[in-house]
Protein backbone atom coordinates (compact mmCIF):
# COMPACT_ATOMS: atom_id res chain seq x y z
CA UNK A 1 0.00 0.00 0.00
CA UNK A 2 2.89 2.18 0.90
CA UNK A 3 4.99 1.75 -2.28
CA UNK A 4 1.67 1.94 -4.24
CA UNK A 5 1.01 5.65 -3.18
CA UNK A 6 4.61 6.20 -3.53
CA UNK A 7 4.23 4.96 -7.34
CA UNK A 8 1.70 7.05 -7.58
CA UNK A 9 3.20 10.22 -5.99
CA UNK A 10 6.08 9.82 -8.61
CA UNK A 11 3.81 9.41 -11.42
CA UNK A 12 1.88 12.84 -10.86
CA UNK A 13 5.23 14.34 -9.21
CA UNK A 14 7.10 13.51 -12.63
CA UNK A 15 4.34 14.72 -15.27
CA UNK A 16 5.96 17.63 -16.29
CA UNK A 17 9.63 15.95 -17.21
CA UNK A 18 7.67 12.50 -18.81
CA UNK A 19 5.69 14.69 -20.89
CA UNK A 20 8.97 16.64 -22.73
CA UNK A 21 10.15 12.85 -22.81
CA UNK A 22 6.87 11.89 -24.48
CA UNK A 23 7.17 14.48 -26.85
CA UNK A 24 10.46 13.55 -28.35
CA UNK A 25 9.09 9.75 -28.61
CA UNK A 26 6.32 10.94 -29.97
CA UNK A 27 8.18 12.93 -32.79
CA UNK A 28 11.20 10.63 -32.90
CA UNK A 29 8.62 7.58 -33.69
CA UNK A 30 6.46 9.47 -36.39
CA UNK A 31 9.37 10.64 -38.28
CA UNK A 32 10.95 7.57 -38.05
CA UNK A 33 7.32 5.41 -38.91
CA UNK A 34 7.28 7.61 -41.61
CA UNK A 35 10.91 7.06 -43.18
CA UNK A 36 10.60 3.74 -42.21
CA UNK A 37 7.36 3.47 -44.55
CA UNK A 38 9.20 5.13 -47.47
CA UNK A 39 12.13 3.06 -47.34
CA UNK A 40 9.78 -0.21 -46.84
CA UNK A 41 7.68 0.50 -49.44
CA UNK A 42 10.51 1.44 -52.27
CA UNK A 43 12.56 -2.33 -50.81
CA UNK A 44 9.39 -3.97 -51.37
CA UNK A 45 9.14 -2.78 -55.05
CA UNK A 46 13.06 -3.58 -55.13
CA UNK A 47 12.26 -7.06 -54.45
CA UNK A 48 8.97 -7.69 -57.09
CA UNK A 49 10.99 -6.09 -59.45
CA UNK A 50 12.24 -9.23 -61.09
CA UNK A 51 15.47 -7.69 -61.63
CA UNK A 52 18.11 -9.82 -60.45
CA UNK A 53 20.26 -6.94 -58.92
CA UNK A 54 17.80 -5.04 -57.66
CA UNK A 55 16.15 -8.03 -55.76
CA UNK A 56 19.97 -8.96 -53.63
CA UNK A 57 19.92 -4.76 -52.92
CA UNK A 58 17.23 -5.70 -51.52
CA UNK A 59 17.99 -9.20 -49.89
CA UNK A 60 21.60 -7.47 -48.31
CA UNK A 61 19.72 -4.83 -46.95
CA UNK A 62 16.95 -6.96 -45.13
CA UNK A 63 19.92 -9.64 -44.17
CA UNK A 64 21.71 -6.82 -42.44
CA UNK A 65 18.71 -5.56 -40.99
CA UNK A 66 17.41 -9.01 -39.19
CA UNK A 67 21.47 -9.93 -38.73
CA UNK A 68 22.54 -7.32 -36.17
CA UNK A 69 20.62 -6.34 -33.07
CA UNK A 70 18.91 -3.25 -33.31
CA UNK A 71 20.97 -1.48 -30.71
CA UNK A 72 24.36 -2.10 -32.56
CA UNK A 73 22.33 -0.37 -35.50
CA UNK A 74 21.56 2.30 -33.70
CA UNK A 75 24.75 2.85 -32.29
CA UNK A 76 27.22 2.64 -35.79
CA UNK A 77 24.45 5.10 -37.50
CA UNK A 78 24.71 7.49 -34.58
CA UNK A 79 29.01 7.66 -34.38
CA UNK A 80 28.89 7.47 -38.29
CA UNK A 81 26.23 10.31 -38.52
CA UNK A 82 27.00 12.47 -35.45
CA UNK A 83 30.75 12.12 -35.53
CA UNK A 84 31.43 12.46 -39.79
CA UNK A 85 28.24 13.88 -41.34
CA UNK A 86 27.58 16.09 -38.63
CA UNK A 87 23.99 15.21 -38.62
CA UNK A 88 22.09 16.18 -35.13
CA UNK A 89 21.62 13.73 -32.64
CA UNK A 90 17.28 13.74 -32.93
CA UNK A 91 18.00 12.67 -36.38
CA UNK A 92 20.56 10.39 -36.06
CA UNK A 93 18.22 8.25 -33.77
CA UNK A 94 15.48 8.73 -36.42
CA UNK A 95 17.68 7.33 -38.84
CA UNK A 96 18.56 4.47 -36.77
CA UNK A 97 14.70 3.57 -36.30
CA UNK A 98 13.71 4.00 -40.04
CA UNK A 99 16.72 1.99 -41.20
CA UNK A 100 15.53 -0.83 -38.49
CA UNK A 101 12.08 -0.78 -39.24
CA UNK A 102 12.42 0.09 -42.91
CA UNK A 103 13.06 -3.78 -43.83
CA UNK A 104 10.44 -5.01 -41.40
CA UNK A 105 7.92 -2.93 -43.21
CA UNK A 106 9.43 -3.68 -46.48
CA UNK A 107 8.40 -7.89 -46.02
CA UNK A 108 5.11 -6.96 -45.14
CA UNK A 109 4.26 -4.62 -47.88
CA UNK A 110 5.93 -7.39 -50.72
CA UNK A 111 3.82 -9.78 -48.56
CA UNK A 112 0.60 -8.03 -49.11
CA UNK A 113 1.55 -7.21 -52.57
CA UNK A 114 2.17 -10.90 -53.77
CA UNK A 115 -1.02 -11.89 -52.00
CA UNK A 116 -3.48 -9.48 -54.67
CA UNK A 117 -4.88 -12.23 -57.18
CA UNK A 118 -2.57 -11.90 -60.13
CA UNK A 119 -5.75 -11.80 -62.10
CA UNK A 120 -5.86 -7.91 -60.75
CA UNK A 121 -2.56 -7.09 -62.57
CA UNK A 122 -4.33 -8.71 -65.71
CA UNK A 123 -7.50 -6.71 -65.27
CA UNK A 124 -5.52 -3.60 -65.88
CA UNK A 125 -3.35 -4.51 -68.39
CA UNK A 126 -6.33 -5.65 -70.12
CA UNK A 127 -7.51 -2.55 -70.30
CA UNK A 128 -4.26 -0.58 -71.72
CA UNK A 129 -2.80 0.13 -68.12
CA UNK A 130 0.75 0.36 -67.98
CA UNK A 131 2.87 -1.65 -65.06
CA UNK A 132 3.46 1.10 -62.85
CA UNK A 133 -0.11 2.46 -63.10
CA UNK A 134 -1.73 -0.63 -62.47
CA UNK A 135 0.67 -1.05 -59.41
CA UNK A 136 -0.21 2.47 -58.23
CA UNK A 137 -4.03 2.57 -58.98
CA UNK A 138 -4.85 -1.22 -58.51
CA UNK A 139 -2.57 -3.12 -56.42
CA UNK A 140 -1.22 -0.91 -54.09
CA UNK A 141 -4.36 0.61 -52.59
CA UNK A 142 -5.50 -3.37 -51.92
CA UNK A 143 -2.00 -4.20 -50.66
CA UNK A 144 -2.39 -1.27 -48.15
CA UNK A 145 -5.69 -2.11 -46.80
CA UNK A 146 -4.32 -6.10 -46.94
CA UNK A 147 -1.12 -4.76 -44.85
CA UNK A 148 -3.19 -2.40 -42.06
CA UNK A 149 -3.22 -5.25 -39.60
CA UNK A 150 0.68 -6.24 -39.27
CA UNK A 151 1.40 -2.58 -40.65
CA UNK A 152 0.29 -1.33 -37.12
CA UNK A 153 1.47 -4.25 -35.25
CA UNK A 154 5.02 -2.81 -36.67
CA UNK A 155 4.44 0.13 -35.80
CA UNK A 156 4.02 -0.54 -32.21
CA UNK A 157 6.76 -2.34 -32.29
CA UNK A 158 8.80 0.69 -33.62
CA UNK A 159 7.43 2.90 -31.22
CA UNK A 160 8.49 0.52 -27.93
CA UNK A 161 11.72 0.11 -29.88
CA UNK A 162 12.42 3.86 -30.02
CA UNK A 163 13.31 3.78 -26.08
CA UNK A 164 17.07 2.20 -27.30
CA UNK A 165 17.60 5.74 -28.05
CA UNK A 166 17.88 6.70 -24.63
CA UNK A 167 21.29 4.62 -24.92
CA UNK A 168 22.77 6.97 -27.46
CA UNK A 169 21.89 9.61 -24.90
CA UNK A 170 18.47 11.30 -25.87
CA UNK A 171 15.80 12.12 -23.11
CA UNK A 172 12.84 10.13 -24.72
CA UNK A 173 10.44 8.60 -21.88
CA UNK A 174 12.61 5.25 -21.68
CA UNK A 175 15.39 7.70 -21.19
CA UNK A 176 13.91 10.42 -19.03
CA UNK A 177 12.90 7.07 -16.58
CA UNK A 178 16.54 5.89 -16.77
CA UNK A 179 17.97 9.58 -15.69
CA UNK A 180 15.32 10.18 -12.93
CA UNK A 181 16.02 6.82 -11.42
CA UNK A 182 19.22 7.12 -11.50
CA UNK A 183 19.35 10.45 -10.16
CA UNK A 184 17.18 9.59 -7.29
CA UNK A 185 18.14 5.83 -6.57
CA UNK A 186 14.46 5.58 -6.94
CA UNK A 187 14.21 3.05 -10.19
CA UNK A 188 11.39 1.29 -9.41
CA UNK A 189 8.45 3.42 -9.42
CA UNK A 190 10.13 5.60 -12.48
CA UNK A 191 10.10 2.37 -14.62
CA UNK A 192 6.70 1.33 -13.81
CA UNK A 193 5.35 5.00 -14.44
CA UNK A 194 6.98 5.03 -18.26
CA UNK A 195 5.89 1.30 -18.69
CA UNK A 196 2.32 3.08 -18.29
CA UNK A 197 2.93 5.59 -20.48
CA UNK A 198 4.04 2.97 -23.28
CA UNK A 199 1.01 0.99 -22.67
CA UNK A 200 -1.80 3.61 -22.72
CA UNK A 201 0.28 4.92 -26.29
CA UNK A 202 0.13 1.39 -27.70
CA UNK A 203 -3.42 1.04 -26.20
CA UNK A 204 -4.14 4.37 -28.51
CA UNK A 205 -2.64 2.73 -31.47
CA UNK A 206 -3.98 -0.58 -31.23
CA UNK A 207 -7.68 1.01 -30.95
CA UNK A 208 -7.02 3.31 -34.19
CA UNK A 209 -5.95 0.25 -35.80
CA UNK A 210 -9.02 -1.29 -35.71
CA UNK A 211 -11.26 1.38 -35.95
CA UNK A 212 -9.61 1.79 -39.41
CA UNK A 213 -9.59 -1.92 -40.02
CA UNK A 214 -13.63 -2.31 -39.19
CA UNK A 215 -14.09 0.79 -41.82
CA UNK A 216 -11.79 -0.94 -44.34
CA UNK A 217 -14.03 -3.84 -44.34
CA UNK A 218 -17.28 -2.26 -44.42
CA UNK A 219 -16.22 -0.73 -47.89
CA UNK A 220 -14.73 -4.26 -49.00
CA UNK B 1 -19.28 -3.51 -101.20
CA UNK B 2 -16.77 -3.07 -99.15
CA UNK B 3 -14.63 -5.59 -98.09
CA UNK B 4 -15.05 -6.68 -93.98
CA UNK B 5 -11.87 -5.47 -92.57
CA UNK B 6 -9.93 -8.38 -90.51
CA UNK B 7 -9.81 -7.25 -86.34
CA UNK B 8 -7.50 -10.08 -85.85
CA UNK B 9 -5.35 -12.43 -88.16
CA UNK B 10 -3.15 -15.31 -86.55
CA UNK B 11 -0.54 -17.04 -88.22
CA UNK B 12 1.39 -20.37 -87.41
CA UNK B 13 1.14 -19.32 -84.06
CA UNK B 14 3.09 -21.17 -80.98
CA UNK B 15 2.81 -20.59 -77.54
CA UNK B 16 5.07 -23.48 -74.92
CA UNK B 17 5.01 -23.29 -70.93
CA UNK B 18 8.64 -24.87 -70.41
CA UNK B 19 8.13 -27.74 -71.98
CA UNK B 20 4.36 -27.76 -72.45
CA UNK B 21 3.56 -27.13 -76.02
CA UNK B 22 0.21 -25.21 -75.36
CA UNK B 23 -0.77 -23.77 -78.73
CA UNK B 24 0.49 -25.44 -81.86
CA UNK B 25 0.47 -23.85 -85.52
CA UNK B 26 -2.84 -21.72 -84.30
CA UNK B 27 -4.29 -19.92 -87.87
CA UNK B 28 -7.34 -17.76 -86.79
CA UNK B 29 -8.75 -14.75 -88.97
CA UNK B 30 -11.52 -12.56 -86.85
CA UNK B 31 -13.43 -10.78 -89.36
CA UNK B 32 -14.98 -7.38 -88.54
CA UNK B 33 -18.52 -7.78 -86.71
CA UNK B 34 -18.50 -11.34 -86.63
CA UNK B 35 -18.42 -13.29 -83.80
CA UNK B 36 -15.77 -16.82 -82.98
CA UNK B 37 -16.69 -19.05 -80.90
CA UNK B 38 -13.91 -21.25 -79.26
CA UNK B 39 -14.54 -24.72 -78.13
CA UNK B 40 -12.67 -27.48 -76.71
CA UNK B 41 -11.76 -29.68 -73.49
CA UNK B 42 -10.66 -28.35 -70.41
CA UNK B 43 -6.82 -27.76 -70.90
CA UNK B 44 -6.80 -27.29 -75.13
CA UNK B 45 -5.87 -24.04 -74.90
CA UNK B 46 -8.39 -22.31 -75.88
CA UNK B 47 -8.09 -19.87 -72.71
CA UNK B 48 -4.28 -19.31 -73.31
CA UNK B 49 -5.19 -18.70 -77.33
CA UNK B 50 -6.83 -15.58 -76.27
CA UNK B 51 -4.78 -14.55 -73.21
CA UNK B 52 -2.16 -14.74 -76.40
CA UNK B 53 -4.75 -12.02 -78.56
CA UNK B 54 -4.46 -9.45 -75.66
CA UNK B 55 -0.85 -10.18 -74.55
CA UNK B 56 -1.03 -11.23 -71.65
CA UNK B 57 0.65 -14.28 -72.64
CA UNK B 58 3.66 -13.80 -75.15
CA UNK B 59 3.52 -15.97 -78.13
CA UNK B 60 7.14 -18.00 -78.53
CA UNK B 61 6.47 -17.80 -82.44
CA UNK B 62 3.79 -17.08 -85.24
CA UNK B 63 2.43 -13.65 -85.93
CA UNK B 64 -0.84 -11.87 -84.31
CA UNK B 65 -1.81 -9.42 -86.32
CA UNK B 66 -4.34 -6.31 -84.88
CA UNK B 67 -6.05 -4.38 -86.96
CA UNK B 68 -3.08 -4.62 -89.63
CA UNK B 69 -0.36 -3.88 -87.67
CA UNK B 70 1.63 -6.79 -86.48
CA UNK B 71 2.79 -6.69 -82.48
CA UNK B 72 5.39 -8.11 -80.99
CA UNK B 73 6.36 -8.75 -77.10
CA UNK B 74 8.83 -5.35 -77.37
CA UNK B 75 5.82 -3.32 -79.71
CA UNK B 76 5.73 -0.19 -78.10
CA UNK B 77 2.60 0.99 -78.48
CA UNK B 78 1.51 -2.48 -76.87
CA UNK B 79 -0.97 -1.09 -73.98
CA UNK B 80 -2.65 1.05 -76.50
CA UNK B 81 -3.24 -2.24 -78.66
CA UNK B 82 -4.66 -3.52 -75.65
CA UNK B 83 -7.21 -0.86 -75.44
CA UNK B 84 -8.42 -1.77 -78.46
CA UNK B 85 -9.05 -5.33 -77.56
CA UNK B 86 -11.21 -5.73 -74.69
CA UNK B 87 -11.15 -9.33 -72.34
CA UNK B 88 -13.38 -10.46 -69.94
CA UNK B 89 -12.55 -12.83 -67.46
CA UNK B 90 -14.03 -16.36 -66.04
CA UNK B 91 -13.54 -14.94 -62.65
CA UNK B 92 -14.92 -11.11 -63.68
CA UNK B 93 -11.65 -9.48 -61.89
CA UNK B 94 -13.59 -6.91 -60.78
CA UNK B 95 -11.43 -3.86 -58.85
CA UNK B 96 -12.67 -4.53 -55.34
CA UNK B 97 -11.25 -1.25 -53.66
CA UNK B 98 -13.45 0.73 -56.24
CA UNK B 99 -17.67 1.03 -56.96
CA UNK B 100 -18.93 -0.23 -59.83
CA UNK B 101 -19.09 3.44 -61.33
CA UNK B 102 -15.37 3.82 -60.04
CA UNK B 103 -14.09 0.27 -62.01
CA UNK B 104 -15.95 1.77 -65.15
CA UNK B 105 -14.45 4.98 -65.38
CA UNK B 106 -10.74 3.92 -64.48
CA UNK B 107 -8.82 3.52 -67.44
CA UNK B 108 -10.92 5.93 -69.24
CA UNK B 109 -9.87 8.32 -66.95
CA UNK B 110 -6.55 7.44 -66.17
CA UNK B 111 -5.19 5.80 -69.48
CA UNK B 112 -6.89 8.33 -71.91
CA UNK B 113 -7.45 11.14 -69.99
CA UNK B 114 -10.73 11.51 -70.16
CA UNK B 115 -12.56 13.97 -68.21
CA UNK B 116 -14.22 12.34 -65.02
CA UNK B 117 -17.81 14.15 -65.28
CA UNK B 118 -17.24 12.83 -68.99
CA UNK B 119 -16.30 9.46 -67.94
CA UNK B 120 -18.86 8.81 -65.24
CA UNK B 121 -21.51 9.81 -68.05
CA UNK B 122 -20.69 7.69 -70.43
CA UNK B 123 -19.88 4.70 -67.62
CA UNK B 124 -23.36 5.31 -66.49
CA UNK B 125 -24.92 4.90 -69.62
CA UNK B 126 -23.17 1.92 -70.14
CA UNK B 127 -24.24 0.54 -66.88
CA UNK B 128 -27.49 1.35 -67.90
CA UNK B 129 -27.30 -0.45 -71.00
CA UNK B 130 -25.96 -4.10 -68.90
CA UNK B 131 -28.88 -3.09 -66.58
CA UNK B 132 -27.24 -2.29 -63.55
CA UNK B 133 -28.56 1.52 -63.24
CA UNK B 134 -29.19 1.05 -59.91
CA UNK B 135 -25.61 -0.24 -58.75
CA UNK B 136 -23.35 2.85 -59.72
CA UNK B 137 -22.42 3.49 -56.35
CA UNK B 138 -22.10 0.04 -54.19
CA UNK B 139 -19.01 -2.21 -54.06
CA UNK B 140 -18.10 -5.34 -55.72
CA UNK B 141 -18.65 -7.66 -53.19
CA UNK B 142 -22.73 -6.83 -52.91
CA UNK B 143 -23.18 -7.72 -56.37
CA UNK B 144 -23.99 -11.47 -57.53
CA UNK B 145 -21.78 -13.29 -60.11
CA UNK B 146 -24.04 -12.19 -62.98
CA UNK B 147 -23.86 -8.59 -62.18
CA UNK B 148 -20.00 -8.79 -61.70
CA UNK B 149 -19.80 -9.87 -64.94
CA UNK B 150 -22.12 -7.62 -66.55
CA UNK B 151 -20.03 -4.74 -64.77
CA UNK B 152 -16.45 -6.53 -66.29
CA UNK B 153 -18.31 -6.08 -69.69
CA UNK B 154 -19.22 -2.23 -68.88
CA UNK B 155 -15.44 -1.82 -67.80
CA UNK B 156 -14.07 -3.28 -71.10
CA UNK B 157 -16.48 -1.49 -73.42
CA UNK B 158 -15.61 1.81 -71.48
CA UNK B 159 -12.15 1.96 -73.30
CA UNK B 160 -14.30 1.94 -76.36
CA UNK B 161 -12.60 -1.41 -77.63
CA UNK B 162 -12.69 -2.90 -81.27
CA UNK B 163 -12.53 -6.47 -80.39
CA UNK B 164 -13.72 -7.87 -77.12
CA UNK B 165 -12.31 -11.32 -75.76
CA UNK B 166 -14.27 -13.71 -73.19
CA UNK B 167 -12.74 -16.17 -71.47
CA UNK B 168 -15.78 -18.54 -70.42
CA UNK B 169 -17.60 -15.50 -68.84
CA UNK B 170 -20.54 -17.60 -67.41
CA UNK B 171 -18.61 -20.67 -66.43
CA UNK B 172 -18.08 -19.53 -62.76
CA UNK B 173 -21.75 -18.38 -62.44
CA UNK B 174 -24.51 -20.21 -60.88
CA UNK B 175 -27.18 -21.58 -63.77
CA UNK B 176 -29.67 -19.41 -63.00
CA UNK B 177 -27.43 -16.18 -63.38
CA UNK B 178 -25.81 -17.37 -66.62
CA UNK B 179 -28.95 -15.91 -68.94
CA UNK B 180 -28.28 -12.40 -67.87
CA UNK B 181 -24.57 -12.55 -69.15
CA UNK B 182 -25.43 -14.17 -72.49
CA UNK B 183 -27.95 -11.86 -73.27
CA UNK B 184 -25.72 -8.81 -73.05
CA UNK B 185 -23.52 -10.54 -74.86
CA UNK B 186 -26.00 -11.15 -77.32
CA UNK B 187 -26.97 -7.50 -77.40
CA UNK B 188 -23.36 -6.78 -78.05
CA UNK B 189 -23.31 -9.06 -81.04
CA UNK B 190 -26.15 -7.70 -82.29
CA UNK B 191 -24.93 -3.86 -82.38
CA UNK B 192 -21.92 -5.53 -84.46
CA UNK B 193 -19.08 -6.07 -81.52
CA UNK B 194 -16.32 -8.15 -82.91
CA UNK B 195 -16.31 -11.35 -80.44
CA UNK B 196 -14.24 -14.19 -79.18
CA UNK B 197 -15.48 -16.24 -77.10
CA UNK B 198 -14.59 -19.14 -75.04
CA UNK B 199 -17.79 -20.85 -73.97
CA UNK B 200 -19.15 -24.43 -73.37
CA UNK B 201 -22.95 -22.35 -73.85
CA UNK B 202 -23.46 -24.79 -77.07
CA UNK B 203 -26.91 -22.80 -77.32
CA UNK B 204 -24.89 -19.72 -77.17
CA UNK B 205 -22.46 -20.82 -79.49
CA UNK B 206 -25.07 -21.84 -82.06
CA UNK B 207 -27.39 -18.79 -81.95
CA UNK B 208 -24.70 -15.89 -81.78
CA UNK B 209 -21.60 -17.62 -83.48
CA UNK B 210 -20.66 -16.75 -86.57
CA UNK B 211 -18.09 -19.16 -86.47
CA UNK B 212 -17.00 -21.81 -84.55
CA UNK B 213 -13.50 -23.42 -83.89
CA UNK B 214 -12.97 -26.49 -82.27
CA UNK B 215 -9.49 -26.55 -79.99
CA UNK B 216 -8.04 -30.50 -79.11
CA UNK B 217 -4.44 -30.50 -78.04
CA UNK B 218 -3.89 -27.03 -78.87
CA UNK B 219 -5.18 -27.24 -82.04
CA UNK B 220 -7.72 -25.78 -84.00
CA UNK B 221 -8.48 -29.45 -85.31
CA UNK B 222 -12.18 -28.13 -87.00
CA UNK B 223 -13.80 -25.13 -88.08
CA UNK B 224 -16.93 -24.18 -89.27
CA UNK B 225 -20.54 -22.18 -89.22
CA UNK B 226 -22.57 -23.26 -85.93
CA UNK B 227 -24.43 -25.58 -87.59
CA UNK B 228 -22.44 -27.18 -89.73
CA UNK B 229 -20.00 -27.82 -87.35
CA UNK B 230 -22.50 -28.50 -84.83
CA UNK B 231 -24.91 -30.89 -86.95
CA UNK B 232 -22.02 -32.92 -89.00
CA UNK B 233 -18.87 -32.57 -87.25
CA UNK B 234 -16.39 -34.09 -89.65
CA UNK B 235 -13.79 -34.53 -86.94
CA UNK B 236 -14.30 -37.55 -85.09
CA UNK B 237 -12.39 -35.76 -82.25
CA UNK B 238 -15.14 -33.22 -82.81
CA UNK B 239 -17.76 -35.32 -82.63
CA UNK B 240 -16.47 -37.24 -79.45
CA UNK B 241 -16.40 -33.41 -77.55
CA UNK B 242 -19.79 -33.34 -78.99
CA UNK B 243 -21.32 -36.21 -77.64
CA UNK B 244 -19.33 -35.83 -74.50
CA UNK B 245 -21.33 -32.38 -73.33
CA UNK B 246 -24.27 -32.74 -74.81
N1 LIG C 1 0.91 -20.02 -66.94
C1 LIG C 1 0.99 -21.35 -67.23
N2 LIG C 1 2.09 -22.04 -66.90
C2 LIG C 1 2.19 -23.36 -67.21
N3 LIG C 1 1.25 -24.06 -67.86
C3 LIG C 1 0.12 -23.41 -68.21
C4 LIG C 1 -0.07 -22.02 -67.91
N4 LIG C 1 -1.28 -21.66 -68.37
C5 LIG C 1 -1.83 -22.76 -68.93
N5 LIG C 1 -0.99 -23.81 -68.84
C6 LIG C 1 -1.23 -25.15 -69.37
O1 LIG C 1 -1.54 -25.02 -70.73
C7 LIG C 1 -2.54 -25.93 -71.11
C8 LIG C 1 -3.69 -25.19 -71.74
O2 LIG C 1 -4.33 -24.42 -70.74
P1 LIG C 1 -5.53 -23.44 -71.05
O3 LIG C 1 -5.15 -22.55 -72.16
O4 LIG C 1 -5.89 -22.81 -69.77
O5 LIG C 1 -6.65 -24.44 -71.54
P2 LIG C 1 -8.22 -24.25 -71.58
O6 LIG C 1 -8.53 -22.80 -71.39
O7 LIG C 1 -8.62 -24.76 -72.91
O8 LIG C 1 -8.77 -25.07 -70.48
C9 LIG C 1 -2.90 -26.71 -69.85
O9 LIG C 1 -2.19 -27.92 -69.86
C10 LIG C 1 -2.44 -25.82 -68.75
O10 LIG C 1 -2.09 -26.57 -67.63
MG1 LIG D 1 -9.66 -21.85 -69.89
Amino acid sequence: MESLLHFFDVFISSFDVFIDGLWITFKLSVASLIIAFIIGLFFAILKISNIKILEWIADAYIWIVRGTPLIVQIFILFYGLTDILLIPMFWAGVAGLAFHSGAYIAEIIRGAIQSIDKGQREAGSSLGMSKGLTMRRIILPQAFRRAVPSLGNQFIIGIKDSSLVSFIGMQDLFGVASTMGANSFDYLPYFFTVAVYYLLIVLVLTLAVNKIEKKLAASD
Amino acid sequence: MSEKQEMIKVDKLNKSFGDLHVLKDIDMTVTESDVVVLIGASGSGKSTLLRCLNFLEMKNSGKIIIEGEQVEKDTHNLNEIRQRVGMVFQHFNLFPHKTVLGNVIEAPTQVKGLQKEQAILEGKRLLDKVGLADKYNVYPSTLSGGQKQRVAIARALAMKPDVMLFDEPTSALDPELVGEVLTTMKELAEEGMTMVVVTHEMGFAREVGDWVNYMHDGRIVESGKPNDLFDNPKEERTQAFLSSIL
